[in-house]
């Protein structure tokens, strides 16, 4: 197949160890820990105290700004807030919530007229039912719906989960593809765009058949089935690969008329819409060479992912790394006391490995190949070394979108991504 | 139970610098065996004393400077063979190991180590004899003697194709022993074929790419082939690329990692800069061999074309991106 963007890289797919498990909903956890702030922004104020009983679906933290409610996952009680550290995002408030296995769930209200909703009207939708980007970065999906409302004329569904062993969307868009569909299409409807393109990749022939089947309905859809590589699910090289325009470092997708959401985004706006459901629950691949049972599992936000790999057989002995995200660009736990956030998509359990002690560069070029973003990333690193600013700005290290190919790639293993976004902090501080 | 951290990504390619070295010995073998079939035993003592002094020289460095051993990633082995590839039989034992221990001391290990050499350490380490003794480094046995491990002194030595190039005619050795190895040269220089396969080998395995040799060894075509000395054009030209070092060089040398750009535009530019320069040091230079110097003076451009040869960045227009 043509390949759509320049570089890239096409490590093990690991994908067939859940491709083909039976999605089942995880068994109830005792307690979970629901973080107030799971996107990029302003945190949420508790709107429950210790004690409250709290049901599934109840808005239990929100704010003002750039600010998304976070709800209960659960039905229980309040037993506390506190402090719990999550990668990526540091130290935040969570509410920890006993449950108390009755399942209780408030009264969802369905939008009653989606047919006459317009961009603001989803937008609040989208706001109250707690929806952000589920595809990691967290960005709150009411601001991106709102600044993009009459400035874009393509809308792109990101479903092409290019993470080697992550298999949560190609399993939500097989169980819920009318669902997906209609979430598609309510976007779609307020947002106008000439083109609304579903970007898959080749590896999900399952999805792809579901969809292509599916989408006859919708007219205004395209499923657009792309090679599969790392990093097509890269907003920019995802409207690269369907559009042939490049969102130049520094600005939007808007500022080339493309907005992109991700597809378990996408399903959580229907359910918003269709069902008046709020973000509690999401599907997660529990996977890697060091858990007994791959699975792929329905759950709850908040959800310590300790009971997730219990639910998935416990881990081997050898295991050492335990990785939420994707192994090219999340992030690893070091320990398993982590609540499930929104945007975690796995849980990749790995063994442990040595690294390379003072790797050296041998300036094979490899990095420079295989850059999706063409910079020379052997020569930023000799940059960095040298904590040469001057040469770090010639060589745009900033445009560095940490999607790991050099690092990958590289035979000498340096951590290239490690001392990038060291570079781009350091930088970012010498800018201020 | 506390888990390993490390930064993405958290898988990786089986890539690695020692198997990379691993390929590109694994590509020379095939002609340094014919070499030593060619030429005879002294040409494998030959090998031998240049890898044997580039070895024990960096594993000595490291021991005084108190560093970590670094004759493991095998590039010290490498630097040796190529050496020795590009070298007569007829050497002194003790020269040849001279420009070994010259290439890692002094190219290698002086500018830092591994990646860090602006100039390719055997290409040096040739240069470097060269100037010490033009006799011992151009002399060549008469091809068809067996050279024995002792005393090369009353050997007979006749001249290379590249020799005779010089008058100019023709070379009297045919296409099919130029091809083979059936000529008199450098221990490495004498099978053409070898070495392309050599090279097919590690442009297959994803260790050099096309773009150095592919310049190189097509612009020194279409150079030779204009100006052909009033030769049979492409007779002409396909004896100055089955001839002296250029296979060996655009191949094995140019493509050489810290003394390369690694940018695609600089290794074009890269090896269109060999092919000329080894064009005019053939033609005009006091030595039938152009190769060396032409590749060791692009070597010093190698930071420059990278620096103005730097990709187009994402979302911009080239030349506008500032």
């Amino acid at each position: 197949m043509k390949e759509l963007f320049s570089g890239g890289v096409h490590p093990a797919d690991k994908k067939e160890m859940t491709r083909l498990a039976e999605v089942r909903p995880v068994s109830a956890p005792p307690e979970v820990a629901v973080p107030l702030r799971q996107h990029i922004g302003v945190p949420c104020q508790s709107l429950v105290k210790i004690g409250d009983s709290v049901a599934v679906g109840q808005k239990i933290g929100d704010g003002e700004g750039m600010c998304v409610p976070v709800h209960a996952s659960v039905s229980g009680t309040v037993t506390d807030i506190r402090p719990v550290v999550i990668p990526d995002f540091g130290e935040v408030d969570a509410v920890i919530i006993q449950n108390d296995f009755q399942d209780r769930h408030i009264e969802y209200k369905p939008c009653p007229d989606p047919e006459h909703l317009d961009a603001a009207g989803l937008a609040a939708i989208m706001r109250e039912a707690g929806i952000t980007g589920m595809g990691g970065a967290g960005f709150p999906s009411y601001i991106k719906l709102s600044g993009a409302a009459g400035r874009i004329d393509t809308l792109i569904i990101n479903a092409s989960e290019c993470e080697p062993y992550v298999t949560a969307d190609d399993h939500l868009i097989r169980d819920h593809t009318a669902e997906f569909l209609k979430g598609a299409a309510i976007l779609a409807k307020v947002l106008k765009p000439e083109k609304t393109f579903i970007g898959i990749e080749d590896n999900k022939p399952e999805a792809i058949a579901a969809l292509k089947e599916a989408v006859s309905a919708y007219p205004e859809i395209t499923v657009n089935v792309l090679p599969t590589k790392c990093p097509e699910g890269s907003e920019k090289h995802l409207i690269l690969a369907c559009t042939g325009r490049e969102v130049p470092a520094g600005k939007l997708p808007v500022d080339v008329k493309c907005l992109v959401f991700n597809a378990h985004t996408c399903y959580s706006v229907s359910q918003a819409v269709y069902e008046g459901k709020p973000v509690t629950s999401r599907y997660v691949t529990v996977t890697g060479e060091c858990i007994k049972n791959p699975s792929v599992f329905l759950v709850p936000v908040g959800t310590y992912f300790s009971h997730l790999i219990a639910e998935a057989g416990g881990l081997t002995e050898d295991a050492g790394r335990i990785v939420i995200g994707g192994p090219m660009m999340g992030f690893a736990l070091s320990t398993l006391d982590v609540p499930l956030l929104k945007g975690s998509s796995s849980a990749v359990c790995m063994p442990a490995i040595r690294p390379v002690e003072d790797p050296v560069c041998i300036r094979c070029g490899k990095c420079v190949q295989v850059c999706p973003m063409h910079l020379q990333p052997c020569s930023i690193n000799a940059a960095w070394t040298r904590k040469d600013f001057e040469w770090l700005s010639e060589l745009h290290a900033t445009d560095c979108v940490d999607c790991g190919c050099c690092a990958y790639t590289c035979p000498a293993q340096i951590p290239l991504v490690e001392r990038f976004r060291a570079a781009k902090r350091a930088i970012k501080e010498a800018g201020k | 139970m506390s888990y390993q951290v490390l930064s993405s990504p958290h898988v990786h390619s089986e890539n690695n610098t020692k198997r990379i070295m691993t390929d590109v010995l694994l590509a020379l073998l095939p002609s340094a065996i014919a070499g030593v079939v060619f030429q005879g035993i002294r040409a494998l003592i030959v090998i031998l004393c240049c890898v044997a002094a580039a070895f024990v020289t960096e594993y000595i460095y490291c021991l005084i400077r108190k560093k970590k051993n670094t004759t493991g990633d095998l590039s010290c082995i490498v630097t040796g063979l190529l050496l020795a590839m590009s070298l007569p039989a007829i050497i002194p034992y003790w020269f040849a190991a001279i420009g070994a221990v010259f290439a890692i001391l002094a190219v290698k290990l002086a500018s830092g180590g591994l990646g860090k050499n602006i100039f390719n350490p055997a290409l040096s380490g040739r240069a470097f004899l060269m100037l010490v003794s033009p006799y011992y480094v151009s002399r060549y046995a008469l091809y068809g003697q067996k050279l024995s491990v002792f005393s090369p002194a009353d050997v007979m030595t006749g001249a290379t194709s590249l020799h005779e190039m010089q008058f100019p005619i023709l070379p009297t050795a045919s296409f099919p022993d130029m091809l083979l190895g059936s000529t008199s040269g450098s221990i490495g220089e004498a099978s053409a074929l070898l070495l392309i396969l050599g090279g097919a080998y590690l442009l297959r395995r994803g260790v050099i790419s096309w773009r150095i040799p592919a310049a190189y060894i097509g612009v020194t075509a279409v150079l030779t082939l204009l100006s052909s000395h009033d030769q049979a054009a492409v007779p002409w030209m396909l004896s100055e690329l089955l001839s002296g070092g250029l296979l060996l060089g655009a191949f094995f040398m140019a493509t050489d990692y810290a003394s390369s750009p690694v940018t695609p535009a600089g290794q074009l530019v890269f090896g269109v800069g060999c092919a000329v320069l080894t064009v005019l040091f053939r033609y005009i230079g006091i030595f039938p061999e152009g190769v060396t110097c032409a590749i060791l003076l692009m070597n010093a451009a190698a930071p420059m074309l990278d620096r103005i040869c730097a990709p187009r960045r994402f979302g911009f227009v080239k030349g506008e991106d500032k």
